[in-house]
C-alpha cells in the first residue's frame, strides 16, 4: 500500500469530506466567489467610492460609465473616465448624458472622499475614485433618480442582503438542531410538543405568513431592530424543516451501539448529545443550512421589494430593486436592475456550494 | 378508504382551531387598528375627524371589545359563512375574496398544467441522456430558473411583453374588456393575457419539478425490472414510457396535492408586480391598511387549502401506487 493510499484509508471523516469537496471544481469556484462577495461587503465602506446617501444633485439617472484606456490623445497608462455633459432630448425634454471628451478624469487609488466607518474607526480613505469637481463622479453602475451612485449602494445593500441570510440561518440552525436533537433523543411528551408546533407552523404557507409578520413590524423603530426582526421572522419558519431532518437522523442514531456504549460508560445526557449526536448530524446540518441561505436571501429581497422588509434609508438589494419597479424605469434606466444580478449570482453560488457539500458529506458517494 | 378520509378530516378540526387562532393573532399584531390609520389620514387632510363617530364604528365592528371576544365573534361568523367585513372596501370579505378566487384558481391551474407539460418530458429526457450536453444545458437552465427571484422574472416578462411583443403591461384584461360582461371575445382577451403570468408563476416550480423527475427517473432506470424489460428486447421507447415513467412519476403525484395551494401563495408577489386581479394584491393591500378581517380570512383560507392539499396528496398517491395502503 502506498503512502497516499494509507493516508486516505486512515483519514478522518472531515478530511475525507474535504478531499471529496476539493474535487468538485464548480462548488469550489462558487465558494471562492461567495468568499469574495462577503469580503467586499465587509470592506464596503472602503471599496465603495461614495457613501449611500451621497447625492449628485445634477446627475440623476446616469447610465453606467465606461472605463477607458484610449482617448483622442492616444494610450493612457492609468484607466480614466470622461466627464459628463447634460443634453436635453428634443421631444420629451428628458435629461440625457454625453461624454465630454475634453475632460479626462484618471482613476486614482487610495483617494480621500466621504467619511465612513471602517472597523470601528472613521476614515476618509477609499479604494478608488476620481479627482474632480464635486458635481462629477465615477458611476460604474450608473446612478438612481436622486443621483446616488448605484455601485456604492449595491455594495452597502449587499451588507444587509448577504448577512440576513447567514444570521437567519444561524438562528434557524441553533433552534432547529437543538430542538431536533432533543426531541429525537428524549422522545415522549417533549417530542410530541415539538412535532405539533412544527406541524402548526408549517400549516401556513411561507410567503403570506412572512408578509403578514413583516407587516406587523412597527414603522417607527430604528433600522437595526427592523433588521433583526426580519431575520427573526425568516428563521421563525426556517428552523422547522431542519428540526425534522435532524430528529429523523437522531432517531436512527439513538439506538446505535456507540451511543449505548457511551451511556453505559456513564456519560451524561449532555455529553451524549453534544459529543456524539451533534457531531453525528453535523454534516447534514451544514448541507441543509447552506441550501437554506439562498431561500432567506430571496425572501428578504422579495419582502423589501414589497416595502415589507428592510426600509430606506437602510439599503438592501431588494430595496434597490424597488426603484426599478415601474415600466418606464425598466425602459429608460435598465441599469437599476443590476442588483438583481447580484442576487442571482449569490443564490446560484450557494446552491452549487450546497450541492458540493452534500456530495462531500455523503460517505457513500463516489 | 372512505374511513381513512373521514378520520383525517376529523383530525383536522383541532388543527383548524389553532390555525384560526394563529391567523387572528398574527393579523392583530400591528399596533392600532384600521380606524386609527383612517383617523390619521383624515386628520392630515384637515377634514373633521369626529372621535365619537369613530368610537361608534369601533363599537359596530366590536373592535372595542377584548381580543378573545373579537376572535369568538369572527370565528362564529366564519362557521356560518360570514367572514367579517372589509373596512376599506366596505363590503363583506366573502364577496371580495369570492369574486377574485375564480381567476386565482384559473391562473394556478394554468401554471400547474404548464409546469407538468414542460417539466416531465424534460426530466425524462435529462435522465435518459444523463451527462450529455443536452442534460447539462437543461440542468443549468433549471438552476438559473431557481435562482432568479419571482418578482424579477415578472419584471423581465413585463418588459418583453410590452417592448418586444407589443402586448400589455400586466393585468389580465385589455382596457375595453376590464369591466365588460363575460363573452367569447372577453375569454379570448383573457387567454391572450394569461400566458405571461402563467409562465412567470410556473417558472420556479418547473425547475424544481424537472430536477425531481430527473432524480426519480434515474432511480427507476437502475431497477432490475428495467434491465429485465430491456433483456427481453423491448423497444427502448416502450421501456422508458411504459415501464419507467409510470413508476418514476409517483413522487410528482405526491406533490400534486400541495402544488395548487403553493402556487396560490407563491403567485402573490408576481400578481402584485403584474397588477393581476387575483387574491394576492388584495391580501397585500389589506396588510398595508390593517383591514384585518380580509387579511386574516385570506391567511386562514390558504392554511386550510394546504391542509386539504396534504390530504389530497396522500389519496392521490394511494390511487396511483398500488403498493400503498392507507387503512
Amino acid at each position: 500500500m502506498t503512502k497516499t493510499k494509507e493516508a486516505l484509508y486512515t483519514a478522518g471523516q472531515w478530511r475525507l469530506a474535504w478531499i471529496k469537496f476539493r474535487r468538485n471544481k464548480v462548488a469550489l469556484a462558487a465558494g471562492v466567489i461567495l468568499a469574495l462577495l462577503y469580503l467586499t461587503t465587509l470592506f464596503c465602506g472602503f471599496i465603495a467610492p461614495y457613501e449611500t446617501d451621497h447625492r449628485f444633485a445634477q446627475r440623476p439617472f446616469v447610465p453606467p460609465q465606461a472605463i477607458h484606456l484610449f482617448s483622442d490623445q492616444g494610450f493612457h497608462w492609468s484607466p480614466f473616465v470622461y466627464g459628463l455633459k447634460t443634453v436635453r432630448e428634443p421631444v420629451t425634454g428628458r435629461q440625457l448624458y454625453e461624454q465630454d471628451r475634453t475632460r479626462i478624469y484618471p482613476i486614482r487609488f487610495f483617494v480621500r472622499g466621504d467619511l465612513h466607518k471602517f472597523i470601528g474607526l472613521s476614515t476618509r480613505l477609499h479604494l478608488f475614485g476620481i479627482e474632480a469637481p464635486p458635481a462629477e463622479g465615477i458611476f460604474l453602475f450608473g446612478t438612481d433618480q436622486q443621483g446616488r451612485d448605484l455601485f456604492s449602494r449595491t455594495l452597502y445593500g449587499g451588507g444587509v442582503s448577504l448577512t440576513i441570510g447567514l444570521v437567519g440561518v444561524f438562528i434557524s440552525v441553533l433552534l432547529g438542531a437543538f430542538l431536533g436533537v432533543a426531541s429525537g433523543y428524549f422522545g415522549g411528551w417533549f417530542d410530541e410538543l415539538v412535532q405539533r408546533t412544527i406541524e402548526m407552523l408549517r400549516a401556513f404557507p411561507q410567503i403570506p405568513l412572512w408578509m403578514a409578520l413583516s407587516a406587523a413590524i412597527p414603522p417607527d423603530i430604528d433600522q437595526l431592530t427592523t433588521y433583526f426582526m426580519i431575520t427573526l421572522i425568516l428563521s421563525f419558519l426556517g428552523w422547522t424543516s431542519l428540526a425534522r431532518i435532524v430528529r429523523g437522523k437522531v432517531l436512527s442514531l439513538r439506538n446505535a451501539e456507540f451511543i449505548l456504549a457511551a451511556q453505559l460508560m456513564g456519560a451524561s445526557h449532555g455529553r451524549v448529545i453534544f459529543r456524539h449526536l451533534i457531531s453525528g448530524v453535523m454534516g447534514e446540518v451544514i448541507v441543509i443550512a447552506t441550501i437554506a441561505v439562498p431561500t432567506m436571501i430571496l425572501a428578504e429581497s422579495s419582502l423589501s421589494f414589497l416595502n415589507l422588509g428592510i426600509r430606506p434609508p437602510m439599503t438592501s438589494w431588494g430595496v434597490l430593486l424597488q426603484e426599478g419597479r415601474s415600466l418606464t424605469t425598466l425602459y429608460f434606466h435598465p441599469w437599476l436592475l443590476i442588483p438583481a444580478l447580484f442576487i442571482v449570482i449569490t443564490v446560484l453560488c450557494f446552491n452549487f456550494l450546497g450541492d458540493g457539500f452534500r456530495d462531500a458529506a455523503d460517505p457513500y458517494s463516489e | 378508504m372512505l374511513h381513512y378520509i373521514l378520520r383525517r378530516l376529523l383530525r383536522m378540526i383541532p388543527t383548524l382551531i389553532v390555525i384560526s387562532i394563529m391567523s387572528f393573532t398574527i393579523i392583530q399584531l400591528p399596533p392600532g387598528d384600521f380606524f386609527d390609520s383612517l383617523q390619521a389620514q383624515l386628520a392630515e387632510s384637515e377634514s373633521k375627524a369626529d372621535q365619537e363617530a369613530f368610537d361608534a364604528l369601533r363599537e359596530q365592528y366590536h373592535l372595542d371589545q377584548p381580543i378573545w371576544k373579537q376572535y369568538l365573534h369572527w370565528v362564529g361568523g366564519c362557521l356560518q359563512g360570514d367572514f367579517g367585513y372589509s373596512f376599506e372596501w366596505r363590503r363583506p370579505v366573502s364577496e371580495l375574496i369570492g369574486e377574485r378566487l375564480g381567476l386565482t384558481f384559473l391562473l394556478s391551474f394554468g401554471a400547474l398544467i404548464f409546469m407538468w407539460c414542460i417539466a416531465i418530458p424534460i426530466g425524462v429526457y435529462s435522465a435518459c441522456h444523463r451527462l450529455s450536453l443536452g442534460d447539462y444545458i437543461l440542468t443549468f437552465i433549471a438552476f438559473i430558473g431557481l435562482c432568479i427571484p419571482g418578482f424579477v422574472i415578472a419584471l423581465i416578462a413585463m418588459y418583453v411583453s410590452v417592448f418586444w411583443l407589443g402586448g400589455s403591461a400586466g393585468g389580465l384584461f385589455s382596457y375595453e374588456y376590464q369591466y365588460a360582461p363575460w363573452s367569447l371575445a372577453r375569454v379570448w382577451d383573457l387567454l391572450k393575457h394569461l400566458w405571461i403570468p402563467v409562465v412567470v408563476i410556473g417558472a420556479a416550480g418547473t425547475a424544481t419539478m424537472m430536477r425531481l423527475m430527473r432524480t426519480s427517473m434515474l432511480d427507476v432506470l437502475d431497477e432490475p425490472y428495467i434491465t429485465t424489460a430491456r433483456a427481453k428486447g423491448l423497444a427502448e421507447r416502450w421501456v422508458v414510457y411504459k415501464y419507467a415513467v409510470r413508476v418514476a412519476i409517483n413522487p410528482m403525484i405526491s406533490v400534486l396535492g400541495m402544488q395548487i395551494p403553493q402556487l396560490v401563495s407563491g403567485s402573490i408577489i408576481v400578481a402584485i408586480v403584474l397588477g393581476l386581479p387575483t387574491t394576492g394584491p388584495l391580501f397585500y393591500r389589506a396588510l398595508e391598511t390593517q383591514d384585518m378581517y380580509l387579511a386574516g380570512t385570506f391567511l386562514m383560507l390558504l392554511a386550510i387549502m394546504l391542509l386539504l392539499g396534504n390530504l389530497m396528496a396522500d389519496i392521490l398517491l394511494a390511487w396511483a401506487d398500488p403498493r400503498i395502503h392507507l387503512d
